[in-house]
């Protein structure tokens, strides 16, 4: 039994790093570059659910299983705000998680970056002409980048995290 | 006696409600099956708003093929309240009250629900006792996990409480699906809840086909059921990962999220949507199978079942596991019987109930599969539940796929108007999809997760566990969050 399950693991599922997106280069282009370098090559996220339908959820965990395996790249999920550098907000941003998503903004310490997550985090996506809803993740705190998506995918979502780093 | 038919005959009777009756009825009536309600002969499958009316659908608890739709006019404003006899209805009238304005007669729970504009100063039940604690909880939580508060009442580490305060997640869909057309319901009706977007969009979809009153082609219906156990199995992967991994046993988790991404990339593969999102639709479905990736299923098919059986094998015979999951969160079959708990909450604790049986639907009422059922109710059976599932799911992939029909996958949706109510069988339970459809365009559309009805049992079962054991419940139930706030 667990000489099965330790060869199950032993094959070499990890997949290579996904090429560079120029789209997300071309958005990384705009961070500010202080902060890039203070940031370095390890990044402590906490991700936010300002009223999300779950799916981007689902594939942001992906994330941590064997095939994106996204700590070898230093990238980590931390339990507090006041841990992390980076906020993976999805949305949309409801009325009711509104103010929930600011606290959580300014509990997190600067310098920070805000990644709004799927195309409801974008703009509301489905849900932006409800009167429950505020609006994408940038219409509560400032954006610095935007994985769109519906959900991304965890290629996309890695893609996308990487794209933070400078080389 | 069929207390239901009684109810309904006592009524008038809707034109085009389609596969079951609708009958608009007086306060009498209405107030008689809130009795029948309590004394445990019906069981609630939603109550909801629409103009200015109220419905509740009904289920025969002898007969579970019968379900049936009471109408009650309240254009003061006001009704009857099936809460204040019945609690699994209270959540839903304070949702209706929130969203509609009408007011429940003899509910004694004043406080808004989905509605949060009184913003930190919700009252939460007073608690009184010494030495009591409270750890309140979110709604931003410590893993990557949905918006909700959970506030725990405490006697040094025993729960003695726990309250929760959902409505973080509410998006205004049912404000939404008023005015859109089929196509746009229909996206909306998928991202009602992502991880039940098969689910939901098939119950959609069979609502739109019985308000219309015309069937999708046969292949249709066989491609929408293979994408519905795909979305089964994957999420009773993840649950069954995450629950060893609440208890910190973490190479079960490892392996599982392992399958799950292999059964999300078959379905990627298949149907070109990891999550299958947008794939049935009213009509059909937008994708067809070709033989290369029927092949890649069947390959996942082997490799899940060979492999889940094996994890399966290392729960059972890992003792220091299941001392965390026997005998915690305890659900009384009673319990879940009153709440009418849907999906693995309800057949842990001995609720036979699978809306693919009853009432059932196609092509379920042609394949052949078990709905297992447990009497326990703790954790370790709600886990159980889940594996005897993923075992079933892959065999009725097998057949489904042995037994795929050739021809079209779409069929042109009439432009005619009507009503229907269809219960599907998403993961986690029964969901409910009432629509009155009018030439094209959505009315009204309500959609009711299994989740309404097990978050209360949640409160229920951590009472007297420990506090480190709740993340287990929790994850035992995985009740949706959007899917309950909508």
């Amino acid at each position: 039994m667990l000489r099965f399950l330790r060869e199950g693991l032993r094959r070499p599922l990890t997949e290579p790093r996904p090429p560079v997106d120029p789209a997300f280069a071309a958005l990384a282009a705009n961070l500010n570059e202080t902060v890039q370098r203070r940031l370095g090559h390890s990044l402590a996220i906490r991700q936010v659910d300002a009223g999300s339908c779950n799916g981007c959820e689902l594939e942001i965990h992906a994330l941590n299983n064997a095939f994106y395996d996204i700590e070898r790249f230093g990238i980590h999920f931390v339990a507090s705000p006041r841990h992390a550098d980076v906020l993976l907000v999805t949305g949309p941003v409801t009325h009711n998680m509104q103010q929930a998503l600011e606290r959580t903004w300014r509990a997190t310490p600067d310098p920070k970056w805000v990644v709004a997550v799927g195309d409801c985090g974008a703009d509301g996506g489905v849900f932006a002409a409800s009167s429950a809803v505020v609006g994408g993740v940038a219409a509560v705190i400032p954006v610095d980048l935007v994985i769109s998506g519906c959900p991304p995918s965890p290629t996309r979502l890695l893609t996308g995290l990487l794209s933070l780093f400078k080389d | 006696m069929n207390y239901l038919l009684g109810l309904l005959d006592e009524g008038w009777g809707v034109q085009l409600h389609r596969p079951v009756r609708r009958a608009l009825v007086h306060e009498g009536t209405w107030m008689h099956a809130t009795a029948l309600l309590a004394a445990g002969e019906l069981t609630l499958l939603s109550i909801w708003g629409d103009g200015s009316q109220v419905h509740m659908a009904l289920l025969d608890a002898e007969d579970q093929h019968r379900i049936g739709v009471l109408t009650l006019q309240c254009p003061e404003g006001y009704y009857p309240s099936v809460g204040g006899a019945h609690p699994p209805a209270i959540r839903l009238e304070r949702a209706i009250r929130d969203l509609f304005g009408f007011e429940p007669i003899g509910l004694q729970d004043p406080r808004s629900w989905l509605d949060h504009r009184e913003g930190t100063d919700y009252p939460f039940l007073p608690v009184e006792g010494e030495g009591l604690h409270q750890i309140p909880v979110g709604p931003v939580h410590a893993g990557i996990i949905e918006p909700g508060h959970f506030r725990f009442t405490c006697d040094g580490e025993t729960v003695v409480r726990l309250e929760q305060r959902l409505g973080y997640a509410h998006k205004g869909v049912d404000e939404l699906f008023v005015g859109a057309s089929l196509e746009q319901a229909a996206r909306l009706a998928c991202r009602v809840s992502g991880d039940s977007a098969v689910a939901i969009s098939l119950g959609f979809a069979r609502a739109v086909e019985a308000a219309l009153d015309f069937t999708p082609p046969r292949r249709a219906v066989r491609l929408r059921a293979l994408m519905a156990e795909l979305e089964r199995i994957a999420n009773h992967l993840g649950d069954f990962g995450a629950i060893c991994n609440d208890a910190s046993f973490s190479i079960i988790q490892a392996h599982c999220a392992v399958l799950r991404e292999r059964v999300l990339r078959a379905a990627d593969g298949a149907f070109g949507h990891r999550l299958m999102m947008d794939r049935i639709v009213p009509g059909g479905v937008t994708v067809d199978l070709d033989a290369q990736n029927m092949a890649a299923i069947v390959g996942v098919v082997a490799e899940v079942r060979e492999t889940f059986a094996a994890l399966a094998k290392l729960y059972d015979e890992t003792a220091s596991l299941q001392d965390r999951t026997v005998a915690t969160g305890i659900l009384k079959p009673e319990l879940a019987r009153q709440f009418g708990a849907g999906g693995y909450v309800g057949r842990a604790s001995g609720r036979v109930f699978d809306a693919r049986k009853h009432p059932g639907y196609a092509p379920y009422d042609s394949l052949t599969f078990d709905v297992p059922v447990l009497t326990q109710g703790d954790v370790n059976a709600r886990l159980w539940i889940r594996v005897a599932e993923v075992k079933q799911s892959l065999s009725l992939i097998e057949d489904i796929l042995h037994g795929m029909p050739y021809g079209e996958i779409m069929t042109q949706v009439p432009i005619r108007s009507g009503e229907a109510l269809t219960l599907t069988e998403a993961f986690r339970g029964d969901v409910l999809v009432w629509l009155r459809v009018n030439e094209g365009f959505v009315d009204r559309c309500h959609v009711r997760d299994a989740s309404w009805f097990q978050w209360p049992l949640l409160e229920a079962v951590i009472e007297g566990n420990i506090v480190a054991d709740f993340p287990l419940c929790n994850k035992s139930f995985n009740c949706s969050y959007s899917g309950h706030d909508l």
